[in-house]
């Protein structure tokens, strides 16, 4: 087994799902027999603000936390936040971006602006992002909570691992205490994988 | 968490650091453990509370707690308390008199800082109490150290006749990382025996037990230097040895993979002679230690001169690899490479909010309104968040309960400009019955001219909704008795007349209240009756919007402060005298909204309507 540590951020706003995709990740890389460390900072955050969650996994995993500029996917789960994260990127990463907009009060009461195209800004800069609608797919798969396995899907090809271990993660959960969403999940799960496809074709299209 | 719960001896998990030391303590034998709900810390007895065989409570506050703990080792129980770094400053003065009682049953004290001040007032490294105390400091670095420490705290405790602190960081108790469990071991109770000289601290009894605290903090010494809890992981290059403790031990590994690293774990006594061993094969020593200088000056003043700590590395905040690496870096005279290759965008902050139809957003909108009349004395919990937008309402936070107190000093220090403001303290039902009723009492005693308002939401909100003596219910949610505030403050001496309890979402009334009692020169309490949202008790009722065309964008709706309202659209308009208004016109997002009114109750035009009823006009 290599030396290579897998850095994943994922981040979004609190509410979202961000430390449930990040712990059936981590699950992933345990049950494929690799240390992991999983990092967030809860408390305050909770309440409606920025939210991240730190995954690393490899042979032996050391600082619990992703040093900036060495991420190799960062997952965001909201656009804005995908720019603000943006940093951690090493060099080639890769930022899979929900294009949800969520705007806090401060911006809605005008104390602050958001920008007009995090995703443009990103790119600008040079990197790498693949974005799409992770709500409009959970919308016409018919339940807005398949947002996080959409996610999931999406990266699940960028891995060291095969896709297929981290959507048995996903859906074992639900196997046992909700079988009746297995299907779905499947379909979330391949319809993000589809979604991450088609932004990279397009991306380089452009 | 019940993964743990459930876990056979050996397997192998991802748990937090708090999941494991719970493990710990269960398989310990531990058989009371009290706590009081504080970030990084709450989820330990969350946690414990879940296995079978042992005493778990929620404490009223840390002292309490600590005291639950003490009198469960007096009866020869394996017993354990969990706090917050502020926790221990609370549960001080039991704790400083039972370090020289020592103990019976193995009495463990885990306390979590908030090094990087994640959700805390100050960040205080919990270590000093080691010294001060003269007990044993031990402090994991993962949730595995976390794990074996918890378990190995109780026989250093009974071996050595001393409370043992667990000293923990956010990156302990918060981090997930693979553990392997072991087996419970059976640890029955003694019960308790009569030994006035051993528990009655009279000055003659103390004074008899003083010299055996000084004598034991020597053997600690001694074990220190053998535990193999320290240990030296080697390493080629020899420039810098570096001598660390809990999370910074993995930020030194991650940041210099050759650097031989002398890694404390049992951190108090400083095992100075091991230090001395690394230092006379390498160049420079550098002690990386979070938060304070406490190792590198113990050393220092053992004598030890050329070593460096601080003057290289900041004393605020985790020492994470791009903190590490720049400072050593440069110590040694190498280029710094910048760490990131693409820039860092700050679109806008998004500081934390107060939930959709909080309660207690319909007291702060209320105090916005007389903001210039009044002086607001705060508090610790989610309220505190009415310092922020668009609020603006908290004048002091201090430390739990203390916007009693302060309000007082306010009240009794007046000048001739402040002389005519009311003085109001804002406090919560979980931190009034913690630390807030002594300062009511005081209150009450000293003829202060206070309005008190007790948001009483009936849960522990911010640490994530934990039961409390006012709930009704206990930590694994059994029905207790509960209190009632009225009677409560009532013995403590207020006036009947002068006591009210409201409803929070009803804006007028809570507005006239304030008033009316504010202008009263004698303390009044009000009493906000509204359950938290997240809580068990909060029912969600039907969801309002906004009549488009009905809404004139006076933007009243915005200062109640719901995430739930935003602006739809601005537009400037040019009154008749000249001046510009900035008209902001609203919606809801139905699907976050309860129902709760508040909104509905600020709006002139009576633009916000159920939901529902919209949906049949159209």
């Amino acid at each position: 087994m290599s030396d290579v540590i897998t850095n994943i951020l994922v981040c979004g706003t609190g509410g979202q799902g961000v430390m449930t995709a990040a712990e059936i990740l981590s699950q992933a890389a345990i049950a494929r027999g690799l240390d992991c460390k999983k990092s967030e900072v809860a408390g305050m955050a909770q309440r409606g603000g920025v939210v991240t969650s730190h995954v690393r996994f490899g042979r032996r995993v050391w600082s619990p936390v992703i040093t900036p500029g060495t991420a190799d996917i960062l997952v965001a789960f909201e656009v804005a936040e995908g720019s603000r994260w943006a940093d951690m990127l090493r060099p080639g990463g890769v930022a899979m971006v929900n294009t949800i907009r969520l705007v806090p009060p401060v911006v809605s009461a005008g104390l602050f602006k958001y920008p007009d195209d995090p995703v443009a800004q990103m790119r600008a800069a040079g990197v790498t992002v693949y974005d799409f609608d992770a709500g409009a797919i959970a919308r016409e798969l018919g339940d807005l909570r398949l947002v996080n396995t959409i996610m999931l899907g999406a990266i699940a090809d960028y891995l060291p691992f095969p896709a297929a271990e981290l959507e048995e993660q996903i859906v074992g959960r639900f196997r046992e205490r909700k079988p009746a969403m297995v299907e779905a999940n499947q379909k979330a799960f391949a319809a993000g994988r589809d979604a991450a496809g088609s932004a990279k074709t397009k991306t380089s299209a452009a | 968490m019940s993964a743990a719960v459930q876990a056979k001896p050996q397997s192998r998990l991802l748990l937090s650091g708090n999941d494991a030391i719970a493990r710990g303590v269960w398989e310990a034998g531990a058989k009371v453990a009290a706590a009081y709900p504080g970030t990084p810390s709450t989820e330990i007895l969350e946690s414990l509370s879940l296995y079978p065989d042992l005493y778990a409570e929620w404490s009223v506050n840390e002292k309490v707690a600590m005291e639950v703990a003490i009198g469960g080792s007096m009866s020869g129980a394996r017993s354990f308390c969990a706090m917050k770094h502020v926790g221990l400053n609370v549960a001080s003065d039991a704790f400083m008199t039972v370090t020289v009682a020592g103990v019976i049953g193995g009495l463990v004290i885990a306390v979590a800082d908030d090094v990087g001040m994640s959700s805390s007032q100050n960040e205080q490294d919990s270590r000093f109490w080691g010294r001060f105390a003269h007990v044993p400091v031990l402090e994991p670095a993962d949730s595995q150290e976390a794990y074996e420490m918890a378990k190995y705290a109780f026989e250093l405790s009974e071996a050595y006749n001393t409370p043992v602190i667990l000293r923990l960081t956010t990156r302990v108790c918060h981090v997930k990382a693979v553990v392997q469990v072991g087996e419970k071991v059976a640890h029955a109770i003694g019960g308790f025996k009569s030994d006035a000289r051993r528990w009655v601290m009279t000055p003659a009894n103390a004074k008899g037990l003083l010299p055996a605290q000084i004598a034991r903090e020597g053997k600690l010494q001694t074990l220190a230097e053998a535990s193999p809890m320290n240990f030296l992981d080697d390493g080629s290059d020899k420039r810098i040895g570096f001598v660390t403790s809990g999370p910074a031990y993995m930020h030194v590994r991650e940041s210099f993979p050759d650097a031989p690293v002398l890694k404390l774990g049992f951190t108090y006594p400083v095992p100075v002679a091991l230090v001395e061993k690394l230092a006379a094969q390498v160049e420079h020593l550098v002690v990386v230690e979070e938060t304070e200088p406490l190792m590198e000056q113990e050393l220092k003043a053992a004598g030890m001169q050329k070593i460096h700590g601080k003057d290289l590395l900041p004393r605020l905040g985790e020492l994470t690899p791009n903190v590490l690496i720049p400072a050593i870096k440069t110590f040694l005279g190498e280029p710094v490479p910048p760490s990131t290759t693409y820039p860092k965008f700050d679109p806008f902050p998004r500081p934390p909010t107060m939930c959709a139809a909080c309660p207690h957003m319909g007291v702060y909108y209320s105090l916005a309104r007389m903001r210039k009349n009044v002086q607001i004395s705060g508090d610790i919990g989610c309220y505190t968040l009415g310092a922020g937008h668009p609020w603006n309402a908290l004048d002091s936070t201090i430390s739990m309960g203390a916007s009693m107190g302060i309000a007082l000093g306010m009240d009794k220090a007046r000048s001739e400009e402040t002389k005519d403001k009311a003085v109001v303290a804002v406090i919560g039902d979980s931190t009034f019955l913690h630390m807030g009723m002594q300062g009511l009492l005081d209150i009450v005693y000293n003829r202060g001219n206070v309005t008190v308002l007790i948001l009483d939401n009936r849960t522990t909100g911010m640490t994530g909704g934990q039961n409390h003596a006012g709930t009704g219910k206990g930590l694994k949610g059994d029905d207790t008795p509960r209190v009632d505030f009225v009677r409560l403050v009532e013995a403590l001496g207020v006036k009947p007349e002068r006591i009210s309890k409201i409803d929070p979402y009803v804006l007028p009334v809570v507005f006239k209240t304030i008033k009316r009692e504010t202008a009263i020169p004698e303390v009044s309490v009000i009493i906000t009756d509204r359950p938290c949202v997240l809580s068990e008790f909060y029912t969600k009722i039907e969801p309002y919007k906004v009549i488009d065309d009905d809404c004139t964008g006076c933007g009243n709706c915005i200062n109640v402060g719901c995430p739930a309202i935003t602006v739809k659209r601005s537009e400037s308009k040019v009154r008749a005298d000249g001046k510009v208004n900035e008209l902001k016109f609203t919606t809801i997002d139905t699907a976050m909204c309860t129902g709760c009114h508040m909104c509905v109750e600020s709006c002139g035009p009576n633009a916000i309507v159920l939901a529902k009823s919209a949906a049949a006009a159209e």
